[in-house]
């Protein structure tokens, strides 16, 4: 017998979107089928059988938003096995999708409900689901470990303590972590409706915010937020580097030709090895000091980004830089990507280069300590020797989380990069 | 430099935080050295904590004695063995400092019996010189050498008349009239000490109340209770001169003004017990650079100086000045070397005080006046000992426990206790604040019966006006 919980798929996810169920019940399954796909923080996960049985129950529809970590979703049982249900109902699939599916109790449930149910008063966790299931403070998800004093100080200033990280033993919520939370982390659940203005629906559309929509916003918003950014303008060559492309790209087969982009993470690692004061996070209490540049790339999704990393890239080739970026990037277009492919990493790069952008500025990636934004290399007169001439320009934009970086060491590292990015044998040393 | 003189790791001083993060780094797969220059364990286990708990307990058992026929049990002539009392206390220290050097070869640390110096770096690692054999060679350095006693400008002591606390813990003979200079901690063991051997004591303290470190209503109970002990208390009291004679027979002469007057005190020995300064002479410290503030070691919170790879902890570092401080800090320091830190630092008002007189006393956090002045606004509770069964059945029920709450979020500020075991006891207020527990879970514990720590309930209990027996 085996309940299917809701996984916690990401150390913060506190719900998910059931997203669509592979098997219907009745249906036969073996372990490591998958067998439905969530919707979590940033990507499409899915999620399998661990056991052989019958699917018997479909606890809660497709479509369904806003399932609490730790919640039932459904049961696989074996043959012959009674279900340990009892009367749970399932959970309805939201109004705004009707589907057939959002179902009562079928025929053979109601049948099992009326024998009596097996005296095992609790369903057990699954294997991979050990937390504890009730949450004896919340709505929604699995326990809190905050200390009494933290529950107490973050119930008067109404802030939310499952959007908290926790610096105490085990990632216990303390005192501290409360005190330093900013009002971003307010609970909005007691916010009064805002008076509207005339009904709008007929001059706008609502687009309901998925659940990637709603990590990204309070991502950034909390970064914006927590830390305060200042950002360092760098014009940069890039003659050199497209030379160096060129060359290196005449020895290569089509399919593992490099890019730009590839070269600038190579020459943007070996800045983060050189200026260690940049490739940090800010943890409160201390800096943490990467040893290696994990280097996330900003990929456009439709509806959203994500930022799939390539770990060690300083340790890395620059062809094997290439074929993990294009890798990555297919992979998060096809919504495949892995939590522990997309989560961490030391330090940003986003480039919009190819949308013409001459520069931005970019919010920064928590818990990275500054990211860097590409714009777009444009031929340009420019004076050298006291000549005009032209010369293929990009302007870099380093935006630094000043708690982590300051300006000064920002400037640094923006000279090592414009350094390496116009002597590109420079990577090699 | 042959490979057995390399270390991960060279501890200066064998004190309680260096054997203590020797300890640690070697769990954590580090090899290690200590440099100790005289017996393993330090002050803390041969001259300070260990040797003066074990003439403490000698006092209380004589004081007992004494005052047995309260609980109806008769003794006859009742007298002591300075001798005898001291050389337990030795015995005692000796015992444990064994006992170190057992816990060294357990965890394969080798101990070097000598004075140590830090001297240039070669490459990555720090060369040590040792006053006896060959220099030693460490990728990180823990510096842990402690402290002395401080003298005051112009009073040598002579270990006759004029003593620090080594002398004091040794007396060949008692006293028939001892001056002691400080009343903090270990001013007021002394003075409970010497006043249960009968000895005539008189304490000088600069400042407005004895132990000044403690909320200002413990120094009161204390007070009393050292004044009903026929125990002289000056405070306010500023020391002028001292004058001792080579002569012991004749004793010494302290002139002391006290509100504007000069008085002449006289006694047959004088204890100088005027806080202490911190060992940071003859280490190389000046030459590598470290940093110091006020006659001791700068660090941050995981020990570290401003020269990166030595550390330093406990007494050399700052005050408080606690054994547990040094060797909390010596597990923070080694576990932040081998790369193990969890971001655990200690924060002052976490760290327990405990001072073993009669009666005892022990506290953690903010005194009453440090929480006001912190401006939170307070509930406080307070309950004595009389109102307590345990005590009362001990025969020993003077003193009080007080807790101090902040009224807006429940947390518990600080806790301050004067009477019976209270040394024993404090450890539950500080497990509580290290777990962050409010009143509501302080008040939800079931406190055993009957017991001492039920004060410590009802002291909670009193803060909320919910108190039961009193």
């Amino acid at each position: 017998m085996a309940i299917i919980n809701m996984p916690a798929l990401s150390p913060t996810m506190t719900e998910g979107k059931l997203a669509r169920w592979l098997v219907k019940e009745g249906d036969t399954v073996s372990s490591g089928d998958v067998i439905a796909e969530i919707e979590t923080d940033k990507a499409l996960m899915e999620v399998e059988a661990l056991d052989d049985g019958v699917m018997t129950s479909i606890l809660v529809a497709e479509g369904t938003e806003g399932v609490a970590v730790g919640t039932a979703i459904a049961e696989i049982l074996d043959e012959g096995e009674e279900s340990a249900l009892g009367g749970q109902p399932p959970v309805a699939a939201p109004k705004a999708k009707p589907e057939p599916a959002a179902r009562p109790a079928t025929e053979e449930q109601v049948v099992k409900q009326a024998s009596p149910p097996m005296p095992k008063a609790m369903p057990m966790p699954e294997k991979d689901t050990a937390q504890p299931q009730a949450a004896q403070n919340g709505d929604k998800g699995d326990r809190i470990f905050a200390s009494p004093l933290a529950r107490r100080i973050a119930e008067q200033k109404g802030i939310n303590l499952s959007h908290l990280k926790g610096t105490g033993p085990h990632g216990r919520i303390i005192k501290q972590d409360v005190e330093n939370a900013s009002p971003g982390m307010a609970r909005t659940d007691t916010a009064k409706p805002r008076a509207m203005p005339a009904d709008p629906s007929e001059q706008s559309t609502l687009i309901p915010v998925s659940t990637t929509r709603k990590v990204i916003a309070s991502r950034l918003q909390q970064s914006m937020q927590d830390a305060p950014h200042f950002y360092l303008n760098m014009d940069i060559e890039l003659d050199a580097l497209l030379a160096a492309r060129k060359a290196i790209n005449s020895a290569q087969s089509d399919a593992a030709k490099v890019t730009i982009n590839d070269l600038l993470i190579k020459c943007a690692a070996a800045c983060l090895i050189k200026v260690p004061e940049v490739n940090s996070s800010w943890e409160g209490d201390y800096i943490r000091q990467w040893h290696h540049a994990d280097i996330a790339v900003a990929v456009a999704l439709e509806g959203g980004l994500v930022t799939p990393i390539v770990w060690q890239a300083d340790q890395k080739s620059l062809t094997s830089v290439s074929g993990e970026v294009k890798a990555l990037v297919q992979k998060a277009q096809e919504g495949r990507l892995k939590l522990e492919e997309f989560s961490g990493g030391s330090f940003t790069i986003s480039n919009l280069g190819m949308f013409g952008i001459s520069s931005f500025t970019a919010v920064i990636n928590p818990p990275h300590g500054a990211i860097l934004a590409i714009g777009a290399g444009r031929e340009m007169p420019v004076v050298k020797d006291g000549a005009i001439t032209t010369a293929t320009m990009m302007t870099a934009t380093l935006s630094c989380d000043h708690r982590v970086v300051d300006g000064a060491v920002g400037a640094k590292w923006m000279a090592e990069f414009k350094t390496i990015v116009e002597n590109p044998m420079l990577a090699l040393i | 430099m042959s490979d057995k003189s390399t270390y991960d790791l060279v501890v200066i001083g064998g004190g309680p935080g260096g054997y203590v993060a020797a300890i640690r780094a070697s769990q954590l797969g580090l090899k290690v050295a200590v440099v100790e220059r005289e017996n393993m364990g330090g002050v803390c286990l041969n001259w300070g904590c260990i040797p003066t708990k074990a003439l403490l307990r000698a006092a209380e058992i004589y004081h007992l004695a004494a005052t047995a026929d309260q609980f109806g049990i008769t003794i006859g002539q009742l007298s002591f063995d300075p001798e005898k009392v001291v050389k337990r206390s030795r015995d005692v220290a000796a015992t444990l400092s064994a006992g170190i050097n057992h816990l060294m070869k357990k965890n394969k640390i080798t101990v070097y019996a000598a004075t140590a110096q830090l001297r240039e770096k070669s490459g990555e690692d720090w060369q040590i010189t040792l006053d006896k054999g060959d220099p030693l060679r460490a990728r990180k350095v823990i510096l842990a050498t402690g402290a002395r006693a401080r003298h005051l400008l112009g009073i040598t002591p002579d270990g006759e008349n004029i003593v620090t606390y080594r002398d004091a813990m040794t007396p060949k003979t008692m006293p028939k009239h001892l001056i002691i200079i400080g009343s903090g901690a270990i001013g007021m063991e002394f003075a409970s000490f010497y006043a249960d051997m009968g000895v005539n004591v008189t304490v000088v303290e600069a400042a407005d109340r004895i132990l000044p470190v403690e909320d200002h209503e413990i120094s009161a109970m204390a007070e009393k209770a050292f004044m009903a002990r026929g125990i002289t208390i000056h405070k306010g009291a500023k020391l002028e001169q001292v004058n001792a004679s080579k002569a012991p027979a004749t004793g010494v002469k302290a002139r002391v003004a006290i509100d504007g007057k000069t008085t002449e005190l006289s006694a047959d020995r004088l204890i100088l017990a005027v806080g202490i300064t911190a060992n940071v002479e003859n280490l190389g410290l000046e030459e590598a650079g470290v940093k110091l503030d006020r006659g001791h070691v700068v660090t941050d919170g995981f020990g570290q100086t401003n020269v990166k790879g030595i550390y330093a902890i406990g007494d050399m570092t700052g005050a408080p000045w606690l054994a547990h401080k040094a060797s909390h800090e010596g597990v923070i320091a080694a576990e932040h070397i081998a790369g193990k830190s969890d971001g655990h630092t200690m924060k002052a008002t976490d760290i327990p005080g405990c001072t073993y007189c009669r009666p005892q006393i022990a506290s953690v956090g903010l005194t009453e006046k440090a929480a006001l002045d912190a401006g939170y606004t307070l509930k406080i509770g307070r309950f004595p000992f009389r109102g307590n069964g345990k005590a009362i059945a001990l025969g020993d029920d003077d003193g009080m426990v007080k807790t101090i709450f902040d009224q807006k979020t429940g947390e518990l500020l600080g806790a301050h206790m004067i009477g019976p075991e209270v040394t024993e006891l404090i450890q539950g207020y500080v497990v509580a604040r290290q777990c962050e527990a409010t009143e509501a879970e302080l008040m939800q514990a079931v406190f055993p019966h009957p017991t001492l720590s039920e004060a410590m309930h009802e002291s909670v209990l009193d803060a909320f006006d919910r108190v039961i027996h009193f």
